[in-house]
């Protein structure tokens, strides 16, 4: 049964344009213009969802970006679908699906409501001290804890909607739309200032746009209608962007802003097509002004949590711009004035107001003699002590308050109700400010924190700046602005305002009650069902520091950041500890200011966005031929190249014989060039590489292995002398880009005075590697003008050749053993020069071969891979590289530390060959290897690196480094495993050719 | 994030660039000649100060200088930059 609680046409809701939509399964109806919170409220339902932890019932509390209760799922099971979405933000739209979250079977009968009555078992910290214990049992625990936590449930299918980012730039950037960002907007636009004026609502005006009484007044209108004509005359401004339903999430240093402009959330689902969804905003403001409101204060007493229990200034809002009363039984509670501009608005609109209660015993307040005139009954100095109702406020307590406040005193009052408004004065918003770096200080007289230095080019404005009085505002903003902005005058200077608020306030941080605090349960976050009891008790367990207590009692820590309760814990702290509010500080206020979806933080940069994604120019070539790509860094390398039915191992197996016994082809592109030239660049190779290069002859390669400062092994490659002061370098395929930003730094920085040139020239060459016995009779057959002979054209050296007409290098350089040949020719003819060696190839089945073979043929001549042999705790020497570090050299980088006490030791972990027992038995990569099992702990003495059937030796190979492992050569070590423990000896890493032979066969 | 006034390129923004760690300290000469504890403080030691830090950075997506950078950690003022082999400013 639902009522029609729409009493009188709202400010923003168009009753010509009905929409239906459902909730929970039931179908409801609101206008265009409601929010999903308003029309509920409109149909009666204020029961939304349960409580994080008690799953007490719960509902709407307020009208904005604070709520911390109606926190809804949107279009579940659907792609779309969305958690933790706040009903007082959703737009309402034709075909609208909402439903409540963290219940189960259904938000009125919730099994987990039984916490509710568990609570005393459940106080603050109570998993961190029940499962502790035994330690061992946390997985078993973690499983059901983890099932009942959580609040909504993740899609679970791709995201239909798009994203995007966009850069804007201005003078002046405005955050929030209320009087006085308005004030701000126009006159920052009118000065010359390219404006950006953004707001989360959809609407402009923030409260004021609403606030139509006798009581405030500008210029002899009500402040509704003044503000009304300002908003139509900015609208009209050029210099002035205007972005609604945009909120700022975060504000960084050097005023840089992210904000997310919703485009379509508001559009029926049918409509969104071909739509942006969110948009990032990335905003670099000159000047920045907020002006981002203040934010309603809840009052902490028992049971104050519970649905029919709102802001009094959501019942305001919800009202006079949409129509819908609350209830028809309405009790405000409250310790300043702001109630009673609430109750005119419920008594201009004839909405039933039972009785006010105020914590103030003395009031001289036009407002409340005002209301008064209504003859509502107004009990001042009294508290509501508690409250009743499960699923929806029936009565309420109240009593009177003892001349200090601490106590309750006389004798109870019960009065009925269906909905309680709640006012405990107002809190500035201040997340953004105090993100971007500005520091706060503490107001005594109102108890609030408000901006006290910034950190960069910014203001803040209105109430976010503790100027909640219209007249306050309308004398302080142009006063500021005019400063801010380095202007002569605005045109607000001299506005006749009437503002008729009293701004006392009783400010009662723990309301007293007549039950003692341990029966209490007083929220202070709902969102995390933290109570004042649970502060206390942090308090009492030693806890001092907020950030502690925060983290302790989960204070603040739900999706709404504690936008209500925050300072109530604050003050309760302050008051228990007896330390001042302003020495406490606050927590910190972290973006984003309301969440963010994942589909607006990546915009743009998914699926095959998400990342760069580099092919070689013989790509095409691999995909038609059917190889599997495995990625290296951004790289995409074929990765084997299967045949019909063959697998992985079946493949590699195939390749890599061919390579051995006749040929095999190669796409090396993927590596790393670097072109060095200049009068020094012998002496800078000196310098970066371990070995000697003086003596190297023009024409010739030579393999060097590069150090960090630190002595550990950062990238290796063969580096050929084109000429006198002319060479390439080649670099790991991973390691390009930072190899030449190591040598730009060391040149740059350390050396400038060397003459050496870097020119980064990866993409400008494709390389074709083609190996095996037969390579040299397939290089005759494309070039056929080179002199291939050994003593023309020896290992290690290269010779500048024509492919047809087109220029090339070739170096004889063999990664795999073999007798071998790299093809370096301008990229675009890659593909081309590959195809001409297949096309030679074709009568020794030349095979080509991928990433997987390439590492199975390497490690059979135990060659290394730099990050998969080796990671950065590896020197030469653990490498048994000894012969590649020079004796004779001064320096180059890194020798230094070869003999640091550290990298001396014997018992390093050093790079070792490892046989198995059994031939058959392949070793898996990363497999620990110890001596002995029976030990407990287990002495893990080093890991397995490299490992493969090779199908040359027929038997598996692998790699491993090995505590003390030089001198461990044929001694038998094991490789435990779940299932067994696999018996294995130490070799010498070479496991093929050790003479070498092959490279000249 | 910074706006950064690359000596050679001007104001970009602080995602063209990359943060080298502390700046003005100079590799030995004569690295043989130094004991292990020397050659460690040159290696390891690295200060990581709240207030005014002397900083190397590099125009990564730019120019790709490397430059120094004096900033003030403590609120990311960034107060000089001067190229490399320019003596850091004193006030």
């Amino acid at each position: 049964m639902t009522k029609n609680l729409r009493v009188k046409s709202g400010k923003v809701i168009d009753e010509t344009y009905r929409i239906s939509f459902k909730f929970n399964g039931n179908t409801y109806y609101g206008f265009k213009g409601d929010t999903l919170s308003s029309a509920l409220l409109a149909n009666d339902v204020h029961l939304v969802g349960r409580s994080f932890k008690y799953h007490r019932p719960r509902g709407i509390m307020t009208a904005g970006s604070e709520e911390p209760n109606a926190i809804v799922q949107l279009h579940d099971k659907s792609s779309r679908t969305e958690p933790n979405v706040r009903a007082t933000e959703v737009e309402i739209y034709e075909g609208l699906e909402a439903s409540s979250q963290n219940c189960w079977p259904s938000v009125k009968f919730d099994i987990g409501g039984i916490n509710n009555f568990l609570s005393p078992l459940i106080p603050a910290g109570f998993y961190y001290k029940t499962f502790m214990w035994p330690a061992s049992f946390w997985e078993k625990y973690e499983y059901f804890i983890r099932k009942s936590a959580g609040l909504g449930k993740s899609p679970t299918e791709p995201d239909p909607d798009v994203y995007e980012h966009k850069y804007i730039h201005c003078d002046v950037l405005v955050i929030g739309s209320g009087i006085s960002g308005i004030m701000a907007a126009k006159i920052a636009a009118k000065n010359g200032f390219k404006t950006l004026l953004v707001d989360e609502k959809p609407n402009l005006g923030g409260s004021t746009i609403y606030q139509n009484s006798d009581y405030f007044k500008i210029n002899n209108q009500n402040s509704n209608s003044w503000l009304e004509k300002e908003i139509n005359e900015i609208k009209k401004l050029e210099n002035l962007e205007i972005k609604t339903r945009t909120s700022v999430a975060a504000y960084h240093g050097y005023n840089f802003l992210l904000a997310r402009e919703n485009l379509t959330d508001h559009l029926p689902i049918e409509q969104r097509k071909g739509k942006t969804r969110h948009r990032l905003l990335k905003i670099r403001a000159n000047k920045v002004i907020s002006a981002t409101g203040s934010i309603e204060r809840p009052m902490i007493f028992d049971n104050n949590d519970r649905p029919g229990i709102l802001l009094s200034s959501a019942v305001k809002r919800y009202a006079d711009l949409f129509g819908v009363a609350c209830g028809e039984k309405c009790i405000l509670f409250t310790n300043n004035d702001s109630a009673y501009e609430t109750a005119i608005s419920l008594i201009q609109k004839g909405i039933n107001i039972e009785a006010i209660v105020d914590n103030r015993e003395k009031v001289d307040s036009k407002l409340l003699y005002e209301v008064e005139k209504s003859n509502i009954k107004i009990f001042k100095g009294y508290t509501v002590t508690d409250t009743f109702g499960y699923k929806r406020i029936n009565k309420i307590s109240i009593k009177q308050l003892s001349k200090d406040g601490q106590k309750v005193v006389g004798s109870k009052i019960s009065l009925t109700c269906d909905c309680l408004g709640v006012s405990g004065g107002w809190t500035p918003a201040v997340h953004l400010f105090t993100q971007s770096g500005g520091k706060l200080k503490f107001r005594e007289d109102d108890q609030v924190f408000i901006p006290n230095t910034y950190p960069s080019d910014q203001i803040s404005i209105g109430s976010c700046n503790g100027d909640f009085t219209l007249d306050e505002i309308l004398i302080n903003t142009p006063k500021s602005l005019k400063e801010f902005l380095n202007i002569k005058s605005t045109n607000y200077e001299n506005l006749e305002v009437v503002s008729s608020i009293n701004k006392s306030k009783r400010n009662i941080w723990l309301l007293p009650s007549d039950k003692v605090l341990g029966k209490t349960k007083s929220f202070v976050d709902y969102q995390n069902d933290a109570t004042a009891k649970d502060i206390k008790l942090a308090l009492r367990e030693g806890f001092r520091s907020i950030e502690h207590v925060k983290r302790y009692t989960t204070t603040g820590m739900g999706t709404d950041q504690g936008k209500l309760g925050n300072m109530h814990a604050l003050g309760i702290i302050s008051e228990t500890a007896g330390a001042k509010m302003g020495e406490l500080g606050t927590t910190t206020f972290r973006p984003p200011y309301t969440p963010l979806t994942f589909g607006t933080i990546v915009g743009r940069n998914v699926g095959e966005y998400f990342d760069v994604i580099r092919k070689t120019p013989i790509h095409n070539w691999h995909e038609k031929n059917k190889a599997e790509f495995e990625n290296v860094g951004q790289w995409k390398r074929a990765w084997y190249y299967p045949t019909e039915n063959e697998s992985m191992h079946q493949a590699v197996q195939r390749e890599s014989k061919a390579a051995r016994e006749s040929a095999g082809i190669l796409d090396a592109s993927t590596l790393g060039k670097i072109d060095i030239q200049g009068t020094d660049a012998s002496e800078f190779l000196n310098r970066v590489y371990t070995n000697a290069w003086s003596k190297l002859a023009v024409g010739k390669c030579r393999y060097g292995l590069m150090l960090n400062e630190d002595g550990m092994v950062y990238d290796d490659g063969v580096t050929t002398r084109l000429g006198e002061n002319h060479y390439i370098m080649t670099t790991t395929t991973g390691g390009a880009a930072n190899v030449m930003g190591k040598l730009e730094d060391y040149l740059q920085t350390e050396w400038p005075e060397l003459d050496v040139y870097l020119t980064s020239v990866t993409d400008h060459f494709a390389t074709v590697s083609v190996c095996g016995p037969n390579s040299k009779k397939i290089l005759k057959k494309v070039i056929p003008d080179l002199d291939f002979s050994d003593e023309n054209f020896p290992h290690m050296s290269f010779k500048n050749a024509k492919i047809g007409k087109i220029n090339c290098r070739i170096m004889r350089i063999s990664f795999t053993g073999e007798h071998s040949y790299e093809i370096n020719i301008q990229a675009n003819y890659g593909k081309s020069a590959w195809e001409k060696c297949m096309e030679a190839g074709k009568d020794y089945n030349i095979t080509p071969y991928g990433t997987e073979t390439m590492h199975l043929l390497r490690a059979e001549k135990g060659f290394i891979i730099v990050g998969q042999d080796t990671d950065a705790t590896m020197t030469p020497i653990d490498l048994q590289m000894d012969w590649i570090v020079s004796k004779k050299k001064y320096d180059f980088i890194g020798k230094r530390s070869l003999y640091r006490s550290d990298t001396i030791k014997e018992d390093r972990k050093q790079l070792v060959g490892l046989l198995t027992e059994d031939p058959n038995e392949v070793l898996e990569e990363g497999a620990q290897i110890v001596a002995d099992v029976n030990k407990s702990p287990i002495e893990m003495l080093g890991h397995i690196t490299s490992s493969y059937y090779s199908p040359n030796l027929k038997k598996s190979i692998a790699l491993g480094v090995v505590r003390g492992g030089k001198n461990m050569m044929g001694q038998k070590l094991i490789i435990p495993m779940e299932k067994k423990n696999i018996n294995v000896t130490v070799a010498d890493p070479v496991f093929l050719d050790k003479e070498n032979k092959r490279l000249n066969a | 994030m910074f706006i950064i006034n690359c000596p050679f390129c001007g104001k970009r923004e602080q995602s063209e660039f990359k943060a080298g760690g502390e700046a003005h300290i100079v590799r030995p000469k004569q690295p043989t000649e130094l004991s292990d504890d020397q050659w460690a403080e040159y290696l390891f030691m690295r200060k990581n100060i709240k207030g005014i830090q002397f900083e190397r950075w590099n125009h990564a997506h730019g120019c790709r200088k490397w430059f120094n950078m004096v900033r003030d950690t403590s609120n990311d003022e960034i107060k000089a930059v001067y190229k490399m082999g320019e003596k850091p400013p004193t006030k």
